[in-house]
């Protein structure tokens, strides 16, 4: 019978000394209070008075000590924890990259290694420490962390937990010399620890894990997820959140369908996606490329996706991105005239979408400027 | 009465061929404007500085050139913050100018194609502005040079367009501005003439 493969649960913080670590080893004092077989494989007390408080009474493996050019460095004893095999094991700094020699290079590695051995693991991480946010985290604070751990890693995790403080309440940690000792707490103050930028990383650190919570909730709804999930989940994302779909073709007037499709979306609080169907292989025009580019500015803009696919149909493809994006309101312009053939073989755009996407609200732009223009006398004399 | 018919339908015949032919060519002299002439006037702006005068200017010359307008926000990103990052209050800003300046277009039956570009400063978007898109004639009005005295660009920013952009400039002065150097001009005394005497 396969090992169960143990459950990782990951504490993010903004940035160091916002009690990452203490809540980790609170929480493993509660498990060892519930009865269970907790070890600490890796702690970094940082010298901190507090964090070392909480872990007193928690077995701690010891660790081993790697030989690096004339020097020791004491580091995980990953073996020693495997023979140990305890139920939960606190493992901090998992972007920590270990010593040469050992068994791997990252700790998230070591990590890996212990799920797989079906023990359950705490770990801690700084939101900078993440690869894809690591060059926003350069731009907003001026300093490269090189220590990063795939997205993966977090993505993987069963939980991740957002350890939050405010980032006045984290200056004055440090300036009451409990994040570094006093020699370094200036430093700290004249670089990283800005308010400014302990905002932007507070606002990152939000934002990723309210984007986990959401994946989790999709990954739940999906297929395959276990019964209680999936009756759980099966009215809720109907019910919550709104999604809208900006059905477009590169030109000037999709502009239009896209800010009214924003503005739909800002009122009902809901994401938007902006759909451009190509016939596939077909070389775009120049024009085209423009649009297609000025699109993709837009979008970025309103904080829409664009999405491009290929398809001799549109009306399938906008129906499989509809449904595979949980779209609840389809929005496109006015639908071009159609010869006598096609409107004798076939429905018209609008038709096969809500046949199609039965339970989906279908708006169609019209163009306000046409109303204006039909209902006032022309008024190019004011120009 | 027969030649009557005849001769009638034979004027009708040389008056339908006449406007066609006067359509045609019509037809063709606007092409080849449009081919060969002024295709996009871009006419950028910021929240504070949308110049009544300056796009009433900027439609006049799109219909007179049979040229697509493309009016261009610019949007101040600060620091603090990624210069990709969504904006959705400035969004918001932007799209109720640019739709109306959509409408005002669309009732002298000019086309418009609207853009956002986000910069760091006016400049940083201008230049994004000229990096990203294709025209033929650039529309800008001019401030008075002071903070909050005219709505266009500075003085100091015009000079930049008009070293950078690859395309006309047209800098329109605002009214308050030329009416102050008016009075300006004629408060001060004239300068002494030479006497005949």
């Amino acid at each position: 019978m396969a090992q169960r493969r143990g459950h990782l649960k990951v504490f993010i913080g903004m940035a160091a000394g916002v009690g990452k670590t203490y809540r980790m080893l609170q929480e493993g004092q509660a498990e060892v209070e519930a009865g269970r077989d907790v070890v600490v494989g890796y702690l970094e007390t940082h010298g901190r008075m507090d964090t070392l408080t909480q872990s007193e009474g928690l077995e701690i493996v010891p660790r081993r000590r790697v030989g690096y050019r004339d020097t020791e460095i004491e580091e995980m004893d990953l073996p020693a924890v495997l023979a140990r095999a305890p139920e939960l094991c606190l493992i901090d700094e998992l972007a920590h990259t270990n010593a040469p020699g050992v068994e791997h290079e990252k700790r998230y590695e070591d990590v890996r290694d212990v799920l797989a051995a079906g023990i359950d693991v705490f770990s801690t991480v700084n939101v900078q420490h993440l690869e894809s946010l690591n060059d926003q985290v350069t731009q907003l604070t001026g300093v490269r962390v090189r220590e990063t751990i795939p997205d993966a890693v977090l993505s993987a995790a069963d939980e991740a937990v957002l350890v939050d403080v405010t980032p006045e309440a984290l200056i004055g940690r440090l300036r009451a010399g409990k994040v570094y000792p006093p020699e370094r707490i200036q430093a700290a103050l004249g670089n990283f620890f800005k308010i400014e930028n302990l905002a932007a990383l507070r606002e990152t650190a939000l934002r990723q894990v309210a984007e986990g919570v959401e994946l989790e909730r999709r990954v739940r709804g999906a297929p395959g997820g276990r019964r209680e999930d999936r009756l759980l989940t099966s009215a809720a994302p109907q019910a919550i959140s709104e999604r809208l779909l900006a059905l477009v073709t590169p030109s000037p007037k999709s502009q239009r369908v896209v800010r009214r499709a924003w503005r739909s979306a800002q009122r009902l609080g809901a994401a938007l996606d902006v759909l451009v169907v190509r016939p596939p292989g077909a070389t775009a025009s120049t024009e085209e490329r423009e649009q297609l580019e000025a699109l993709r500015r837009l979008a970025s803009v309103l904080g829409a996706q664009l999405l491009i696919e290929e398809g001799d149909d549109v009306a399938d493809v906008a129906i499989r991105v509809a449904q595979g994006r949980n779209t609840t309101y389809v929005l496109m312009g006015t639908p071009k005239p159609r010869n006598a053939w096609r409107r004798l073989t076939q429905p018209a755009l609008p038709f096969r979408l809500l046949r199609g996407l039965p339970g989906v609200d279908l708006r169609i732009v019209a163009d306000r400027t046409l109303r204006t223009a039909a209902g006032e006398a022309v008024e190019s004399d004011e120009l | 009465m027969n030649a009557l018919a005849v001769v009638l339908l034979v004027v009708g015949v040389a008056v339908g061929f006449g406007a066609a032919l006067l359509l045609e060519r019509e037809r063709r002299t606007r092409a080849l404007r449009r081919r060969e002439g002024v295709r996009r006037i871009a006419f950028p702006f910021t929240a504070e500085g949308l110049s009544e005068p300056a796009l009433v200017a900027a439609l006049r010359l799109a219909r007179a050139e049979d040229a697509t307008l493309m009016p261009v926000y610019l949007a101040l990103v600060p620091l603090r913050l990624d210069v990709d990052v969504p904006l959705p209050r400035e969004a918001d800003t932007a799209l109720s100018l640019l739709e109306a300046i959509e409408q005002r277009a669309a009732r002298a039956h000019v086309p418009v194609d609207t853009r956002i570009e986000r910069g760091r400063t006016v400049r940083h978007a201008l230049r994004q502005l000229i990096q990203h898109e294709r025209f033929e004639r650039m529309v800008v009005a001019a401030g008075a040079g002071g903070a909050g005295e005219g709505e266009g660009f500075t003085p100091e920013d015009v000079a930049w367009l008009l070293a950078h952009v690859p395309a006309e400039l047209i800098a329109l002065r605002p009214v308050r501005a030329a009416l102050q150097t008016a009075v300006r001009a004629s408060a001060e005394p004239a300068p002494a003439q030479p006497s005949d005497a």
